[in-house]
């Protein structure tokens, strides 16, 4: 019922208050080489006025619409108009008031901040006698004052983003297109861009429309467009498709002493669980249907404490407009061997740090983490994840500091430390022109398996990744989904004792990390021990110990709950991690001798 | 003006003075266009040469009469040539297969004494074979020797008839050094301006789209002229940066003198620039990935500077078909224009043909860019 985009479409048109700036009628466009369109008859309004935000799973057509919004593609059916005129006609004259940030850092690393500002000035024809104040406008705006010389290079994530964001606001549009500009920004700079299209909004009365990864942003905008596979799956007010599911999310405060991760593996055996994430350390459960029953089956299981209906938020909305449950094969396996989790240490880090040449990436970290844990290092782009994560699988030497792998010293023994490693990089690391089994042999074999065990595994890994249906295709061609499914089987393909993932989730849809989350939990579960880095914050969750990273030095280190109790005070009853990861990356919060009882 | 050219020169600007900064920021490119034409000056230069210099000769005199010493005195003196004296040819023999000779002159016994005779006198030379072309280039030396001693001594009051038995050629056309460096030298012109041309800009417009700015740039009011103006302008100014340099270097460190006029050089050498650079730029824009371009600017623009413009390798030579190719190679073209100009001078049946060639592929690869750029996001 929910896929009836002409239902909506009247909502909107019931309240006629603000000029339409963009107008999408059964727009459609497809791609060669790709049997399904991008965009398939999507109609669509954005307003002056107020911020609309795009949001779907992978390969919805986000990207597509707003690229043929500013004229970089052409619509191949239905129409667009945009502040009146066909997209791209109003850039070519000259006289555009559209801003459009793409999705990459659109911007020249190589140029200063006040450089990239003069040259896309120049670019969009912005007159000269408007441009000091204009730039002085824009800089303090994005705070960005101080950095007028810098690089943009080497600016932070955030910081980037910012500038995108003022050199697309140049020559004041009124609608502003936005393509994921928060994707791996640091909460503060998150935050910060939030408030800055506030501002735009109600001083200037522009137009913003901007697709997102981030559920909780959609809370944010005035209006949602979702999209599904190029289709519109609905168009309204989140209050609006909040409302749909109300009454049917139930948060779940499982017994003291239970990791949140194993109540939520037994509550999504429920068939009435449409969904169940972790929040906070409680079970956001959302419900086919709230009845007597259901309540009463939760509340009779030994691991929960308490539960109660709650206000449904815009994430909630979405899951239910998925048609189907996230996939959760891996997590039907037995949890039973978690609560025996060995006090064995399988990585120590003592005062790691890693230089290049006079740039401090990483200093001073320090952690343990024992067998069947999940650790999270969490931080922004640019927090040094990605060197510390390096650096734990021996493929970056540590320019300080001791690390021992599953009780090898990873600077004397690397290959052998190495060899009970499971590593899976960010990027699709396996090779596009082999077939998904011919990737799995050569993987296999180059971790040392080979004859019966190598076929066996293969068929494992082939059931257990739900891979089996496309053994004999491309790992190029395959989608997205399929890929990452693909990277890890290869990474536990040889049965190591720890895992690796760098950035699993990075670019991948919130179903699509549901899915990742459950795997992990399980494998957990059977003892490996599982390394990971996130920029989402709110994934951490699901992690046993969290390690918060900025610049290169760590900023919290614990359980999700202790991190959150640092950041509790009474301006923040209930914290999230990005609350903290706020309140202590501002210095609102100081970790003293990582005990957070001790604070007032 | 009107103030939609106004627009456009001050995105032109915007656009030109981003690329200076990038290439001011960016030291391989500075090298590429200065640096490496020195590089390549001096390798060539000094480094390569084709020139037999210095060549170990036996020399068997088994006359022993005092013409026969002023012979060899004649050829000692020659700084082609290093006179190894051998008692018999059996020793001589030795010296060519242990290398150390070349080739063996051998005086006979009658030397002198059949000088007069109806026959005339007779040498024989042996040469060492195993590289053709050094061979003949030994033999052709030697023989140009024999001549010059023979003149020398008619000069002196003293006919001797006839050279001895070996043929002479002692005119050589637009060499009169038959100094390879000469055209070498020029060559090199073509060699630097396909490395600027081609390698440097075959990089920057897949940069654009790699590093994600294209999707920028194609969202403001820049028109795809004034982008591809952009890219030409400051390599272009590079190129020709190039050309001085290596122009520079021939006349005054190795004294090529430059016969024909200097601004057909430029001309010429501007119309060769604007092809490697919409060869390169067409590449990028085709391709959209830097490695990918880099690599076909090599195959397809370098390589055959190098073996199919017949810079090093005569193309006369060559089977037909190869010599039918090379014509599509536009640096053929140019290698013909740079040495007419630096070795003959203004010859204009040569300089005009070469030039329209040049021409035609600038505005082939350069209009192939324009369009692909029309093409926007597709």
């Amino acid at each position: 019922m929910e896929r009836d985009p002409g239902q909506e479409g009247e909502t909107i048109a019931a309240e006629p208050r603000a000029e339409i700036l963009l107008e999408a009628t059964a727009l459609s466009r497809s791609f060669a080489g790709r049997s399904a369109p991008a965009l398939d008859g999507v109609d669509f309004r954005a307003r002056a006025g107020r911020i609309t935000g795009i949001v779907g799973p992978d390969g919805a057509g986000k990207t597509t619409l707003l690229r043929v919004a500013a004229g970089l593609l052409k619509p191949h059916a239905g129409s667009i108009r945009v502040l009146g005129a066909a997209p791209g006609a109003a850039a070519r004259a000259g006289t555009a008031r559209i801003g459009y940030m793409p999705q990459r850092f659109g911007l020249y690393e190589d140029l200063g901040v006040a450089e990239n500002l003069d040259l896309f000035a120049d670019l969009q024809g912005l007159p000269f006698h408007e441009r000091a104040e204009r730039f002085a406008e824009l800089l303090e705006l994005t705070d960005l004052g101080d950095f007028r010389a810098r690089r943009a290079g080497r600016l932070s994530g955030g910081m980037k983003q910012k500038l995108g964001l003022a050199c697309s606001l140049l020559v004041r549009p009124r609608l502003l297109l936005l393509d994921e500009p928060t994707v791996g920004v640091d909460p503060v700079s998150r935050r910060d861009l939030w408030r800055i299209l506030d501002r735009l909004v109600a001083a200037e009365g522009i137009g913003v429309v901007i697709a997102t990864a981030y559920l909780d942003e959609a809370d944010r905008c005035a209006e949602v467009l979702v999209l599904d596979r190029g289709r519109v799956v609905a168009c309204a007010e989140p209050a609006t498709l909040r409302h749909r599911v109300a009454g049917r999310v139930r948060l779940v405060e499982p017994r003291p002493g239970c990791p949140p991760r194993v109540l939520q593996a037994r509550l999504e055996e429920l068939p009435e669980v449409r969904d169940c994430s972790i929040r906070k350390g409680r079970l956001r459960c959302l419900l086919d249907q709230e009845t007597a029953a259901v309540d009463r089956l939760i509340e009779g299981l030994p691991e929960v404490a308490s539960s109660a209906v709650v206000e449904p938020t815009f994430e909630d909305a979405f899951m239910a407009m998925q048609e189907s449950r996230p996939d959760r094969a891996g997590a039907a396996t037995p949890i039973a061997g978690l609560a025996s989790a060995a006090d064995e240490a399988m990585i120590a880090v003592e005062g790691l740090g890693k230089r290049f040449g006079d740039f401090v990436a990483v200093s001073a970290i320090s952690f343990t983490v024992r067998r069947g844990e999940i650790f999270g290092l969490l931080g922004p782009n640019g927090a040094g994840k990605t060197t510390t994560f390096r650096m734990l699988c021996g493929l970056l030497p540590a320019s300080d500091g001791e690390i021992r792998v599953a009780g090898r010293d990873l600077r004397r023994a690397p290959g052998r430390a190495r060899a009970g490693l499971g590593y899976m990089a960010q990027a699709f690391s396996l090779y596009p022109h082999l077939t998904i089994v011919q990737n799995l042999r050569f993987f296999g074999r180059s971790y040392g398996l080979g004859g019966r065990r190598l076929r066996r595994r293969i068929e494992e890994v082939l059931d257990e990744f739900d891979l089996r249906a496309r053994r004999d295709e491309d790992a190029g061609k395959i989608p997205a989904g399929f890929q990452r499914r693909l990277s890890m089987a290869a990474a536990v393909l040889h049965e190591p004792e720890i895992l690796f993932l760098d950035e699993p989730t990075s670019g991948a849809d919130p179903l699509a990390r549901r899915e990742f989350w459950a795997r992990i939990s399980a494998f957990a579960a059977r003892g490996m021990t599982i390394v990971v880095t996130t920029h989402f914050m709110e994934e951490v969750e699901s992690c046993d110990q969290v390690l918060l990273m900025s610049r290169g030095r760590e900023l919290a280190r614990g359980s999700p709950d202790e991190i959150r109790a640092l950041a509790r005070g009474p301006k923040r009853p209930d914290p999230g991690i990005e609350d903290a990861f706020i309140a202590l990356s501002e210095g609102e919060v100081v970790v003293g001798a990582a005990a957070p009882e001790a604070r007032p | 003006m009107s103030s939609g050219l106004i627009a456009s020169l001050i995105r032109l600007r915007g656009f030109l003075r981003k690329e200076l900064l990038q290439i001011r920021r960016d030291p391989s490119s500075i090298l590429l266009a200065l640096v490496m034409p020195v590089v390549l000056l001096l390798l060539f230069g000094y480094g390569v040469s084709l020139d037999p210099e210095q060549v170990p000769i036996a020399i068997v005199d088994e006359d022993g009469s005092a013409l026969a010493r002023d012979l060899v005195a004649r050829l000692s003196a020659s700084r082609y040539f290093e006179a190894r004296p051998c008692r018999t040819m059996a020793a001589a023999d030795e010296l060519v297969v242990a290398g150390r000779a070349e080739g063996i002159l051998r005086i006979p016994e009658d030397f002198e004494r059949s000088l007069g005779l109806a026959g005339g006198a007779r040498l024989q030379l042996l040469v060492n074979g195993v590289d053709s072309n050094r061979a003949s280039l030994v033999k052709s030396y030697l023989s140009s020797t024999l001549g010059n001693w023979v003149a020398i001594r008619a000069a002196a009051g003293e006919s001797l008839g006839p050279p001895p038995a070996i043929r002479i050629e002692p005119r050589i056309w637009f060499n009169p050094g038959i100094d390879s460096r000469h055209f070498l030298v020029p060559g090199l012109i073509v060699l630097i301006m396909t490395l600027i041309g081609t390698l440097l800009t075959a990089l920057v417009i897949a940069r654009e789209w790699e590093r994600g700015t294209m999707e920028a740039l194609l969202a403001t009011p820049l028109r795809r002229g004034e982008f591809l103006l952009g890219k030409i302008l400051p390599y272009f100014g590079l190129g020709i940066l190039g050309l001085l340099t290596a122009v520079a270097g021939a006349v005054y460190l190795f004294g090529v003198e430059l016969q024909g006029s200097f601004w057909l050089l430029l001309l010429s050498s501007s119309l060769f620039l604007l092809a490697a650079l919409g060869m390169g730029l067409a590449a990028s824009a085709l391709l959209r990935v830097q490695f990918v371009a880099a690599q076909v600017a090599v195959l397809a623009g370098f390589l055959p500077a190098f073996f199919l413009s017949g810079l090093l390798f005569d193309l006369e030579s060559t089977p037909t078909p190869i010599q039918v190719v090379s014509h599509v190679v536009p640096a053929r073209h140019f290698v013909a224009i740079c040495q007419t100009l630096f070795l003959a001078g203004d010859v204009f049946e040569v300089i005009l043909g070469a030039g329209a060639w040049l021409l035609g592929a600038a505005i082939l690869f350069l209009g192939i860019t324009y369009r692909r750029l029309g093409r926007g996001m597709e």
